[in-house]
């Protein structure tokens, strides 16, 4: 066998979704004052109110300072260097997929996503977020017969402007945080799903970001809301070409749970991670909180990040409603020079409140991976509990894996545990499965893999496959 | 290439080998047909698992000189995962635990490795479980444990079984087993043993790493090496081992003052 192709192969396939689709686009000068998002808004045809939104988050946003606490090393933003709004052309409304321009749709098959009769085979409806739009949806119209709304945020805005009304910034207000405050004020795009009371959605439901056009910033907007007993299982996925540039993602993600009602998501970020010197990648800073609002909901979420060059965000349970449970399960893998700082939030104010948190970093080349998170226990939240594990696997001895685990307890009556374990791959490991005939490259991602299994196993079958690939091709060139 | 009875498979000629700056292996010659059991015995510190090591291409033993050719191969040139694929096998005397990996999937992979690197086409699971069920019997092991974690929380007798089952799964060309017996009772002992009778074939060769003659009572070698001070000082048939059961590597004139070194 020749190693000095079998090397080349591993170089090439490094970032498989590198490339850039030749689509022209539609987009507003880079900057951002007020005009920039009356122009968004205008270009959206939004009511009025939503437009006030928008410009009292931009107020907001203003006097606030871009944060420095997490234990990330960045570039500073210049946010009048971004484009906030880049849409492909043409940009008119399409009735159905055919008349989708062919060359995105191409784009989609390359990243595995087909939009059309393979998705219906397998039964996930899917949402084409391409830049700042929404290009496609599939299966709108078969979930409307259950009374699903499932589809782009834009459209939700038209056709449900009283659920958006009600829900939006309901969990993740504009004055969270910079990121979520600066998404308010100029969010493009993103996608809108409401169950309707009783209902269990009988497909997973899929958002696919892809982020293009070059030196646009891309803030979607998400928002879920599951009826009381209606069940919800939702996918996202997102990559990006390479560029050497920084590139801004700061998305918002809002569930809300009503009573006995259940929301599962899962994400899989493959963003342009940047090149192995680190130039380049994005910059991936959002915020997600989910809100039990109603008794016996449930919010699980279940991330694996291999992507960007910085992930910082932490996917959180506002846990409202008595014996509501939240469970957060992620694997952040940082290799070359990526950094990760992520993590949860676990607030507990109703009565028997659960949660779960299951944290499994991998620290590869010089990664750096950080684990942070709160277990917040209220007064009122009687006989709460909380189970928290957090591992770290370190490949080599340049990377770094950090815990900083925060738990604040009001109730005597709670319960929290916290484990922590840090892990080297060994070389024993190694050998055994190179002399099983299993090559190093197999053999570490065969380990890591068995690593990261509790979370996998939560993740919908098709994107278990698909993390495994990708942690395999996000941690090659990681071993001598 | 397939060896036929009585081929040279290894052929080892005056192999130096050191580890962190210790000379362990000093001037060993082993010749090793396919068809042939070889027993290396010796006492500790000897080099008995440093030649099963360096056999299966342990990066951190030191090849000093020496030639060591396998099945017309240059042996030292390759990795060991090409050695393993080439058709040698180690059974370890200390299998490592590999947690969230099934034992099952485990040994598919490796199967598929090995079947890539001949331009074999891949098993299914479906077929890998087919082919597995009787290997699992000959060993004598539990189906269930087919779905644990390779070797995590396995008892001494399960990881030595399972080394087994691999190694009948795997089809080596030439198996290296190093203490194979040690850790396990009389009962563990002879299903071992029965296992690795089973496999002996015109084409294959075994080589037996062990300290104790016990083994040597349910698997009949057709030569016997006695190793001392990193080379070989004595070789002949079974009787051998029996005489070292009886006169101790003392009798032999075998110094076992270095018990307690690496082997």
């Amino acid at each position: 066998m020749s190693e000095a192709k079998e090397l080349q192969e591993l170089a090439d396939k490094e970032y498989e979704f590198g490339f850039v689709t030749d689509v022209e686009s539609d987009s507003i000068p880079a900057g951002l004052d007020e005009e920039t998002i009356r122009e968004i808004s205008r270009r959206k045809d939004e009511p009025d109110w939503l437009l006030e939104y928008r410009l009292k988050s931009y107020r907001y946003w203003l006097t606030m300072k871009d944060p420095s606490w997490a234990k990330v090393d960045r570039n500073v933003i210049d946010y009048q260097k971004i484009i906030y709004y880049s849409a492909p052309k043409p940009k008119k409304e399409l009735k159905s997929l055919d008349e989708v321009d062919p060359e995105l749709l191409d784009t989609f098959e390359k990243l595995g996503i087909s939009l059309d009769e393979q998705k219906r085979l397998s039964g996930v409806a899917v949402d084409a977020v391409f830049d700042s739009v929404s290009v496609a949806t599939t299966f709108s119209d078969k979930l409307a017969d259950l009374g699903i709304i499932f589809g782009s945020f834009s459209d939700a805005v038209k056709n449900h402007p009283e659920l958006v009304r009600k829900y939006l910034g309901s969990v993740v207000p504009y004055t969270d945080n910079f990121f979520a405050a600066l998404n308010s004020a100029v969010f493009s795009d993103g996608s809108f799903c409401y169950i309707p009371a009783g209902v269990r959605c009988p497909m997973e439901l899929s958002t696919y970001f892809r982020i293009n056009a070059e030196g646009t910033g891309q803030f979607e907007r998400t928002l879920i809301v599951a009826d009381e007993r209606s069940t919800v299982s939702y996918l996202e996925g997102c990559t990006a070409p390479m560029r050497d540039e920084n590139q801004l993602h700061a998305a918002v993600v809002e569930l809300v749970a009503l009573e006995d009602a259940t929301i599962k998501y899962s994400t899989v970020q493959n963003w342009y991670p940047g090149d192995a010197e680190g130039v380049g990648g994005i910059y991936n800073f959002v915020t997600k909180r989910g809100l039990c609002k109603g008794d016996r909901s449930k919010i699980s979420w279940t991330q694996v990040e291999t992507g960007s060059a910085i992930t910082w965000k932490y996917p959180s349970c506002i846990l409202k409603g008595d014996n509501s449970v939240g469970e957060f399960y992620s694997v952040a893998l940082t290799n070359n020079y990526q950094q990760a700082d992520t993590g949860t939030k676990m607030v507990h104010i109703g009565k028997g409140t659960t949660s779960t948190i299951v944290s499994k970093g991998i620290s590869a080349g010089h990664g750096q991976n950080t684990y942070r998170g709160l277990v917040d226990v209220k007064k009122g939240a009687e006989g709460a509990r909380n189970y928290s594990q957090c591992d770290s696997m370190l490949l080599g001895d340049r990377c770094g894996a950090h815990t900083f685990p925060y738990i604040e307890v009001r109730n005597p009556s709670a319960k929290v545990e916290h484990e922590a374990t840090t892990s080297k791959i060994g070389e024993d490991q190694i050998f055994y499965c190179n002399q099983r005939g299993i090559s190093t490259e197999d053999a570490v991602s065969m380990i890591v893999n068995g690593f990261c299994k509790e979370v996998f196993s939560e993740l919908p079958m098709e994107f278990a496959v698909e993390a495994q690939k990708l942690l395999a091709v996000s941690l090659e060139g990681s071993v001598g | 290439m397939n060896r036929k009875k009585d081929e040279m498979l290894l052929d080892v000629q005056d192999l130096h080998v050191s580890v962190d700056g210790t000379e362990i292996l000093r001037g060993l010659n082993l010749q090793v047909k396919a068809g042939e059991v070889h027993a290396i015995m010796g006492p500790n510190g000897s080099g008995k698992s440093t030649l099963a090591n360096v056999l299966a291409g342990r990066e951190e033993y030191q090849v000093d000189s020496g030639t060591v050719r396998y099945n017309g191969l240059d042996l030292l040139e390759l990795s060991a995962d090409e050695r393993a694929c080439e058709g040698i096998f180690m059974a370890f005397q200390y299998p490592v635990s590999i947690p969230g990996i099934s034992t099952a999937y485990f040994l598919r992979s490796a199967l598929n490795s090995i079947r890539r690197y001949r331009d074999e086409s891949e098993v299914d699971p479906i077929d890998f479980l087919e082919m597995i069920r009787s290997k699992v019997e000959l060993v004598g092991i539990d189906e269930k444990l087919l779905q644990r974690a390779v070797n995590d929380g396995f008892s001494g007798g399960e990881k030595k079984r399972n080394e087994i089952l691999q190694m009948a799964v795997l089809d080596p060309k030439l198996a290296i087993l190093d203490e194979t017996d040690s850790g396990l009772d009389i009962d563990a002992l002879r299903i071992v043993a029965e296992g690795v009778n089973s496999l002996r074939a015109d084409d294959r060769a075994i080589v037996v790493v062990t300290h104790y003659q016990r083994l040597l009572d349910h698997i009949i070698p057709d030569h016997v090496h006695v190793l001392s001070g990193g080379r070989i000082v004595r070789s002949g048939d079974k009787t051998l081992a029996q005489e070292l059961e009886r006169d101790g590597y003392a009798g032999l004139g075998v110094d076992d003052a270095r018990a307690g070194s690496r082997t």
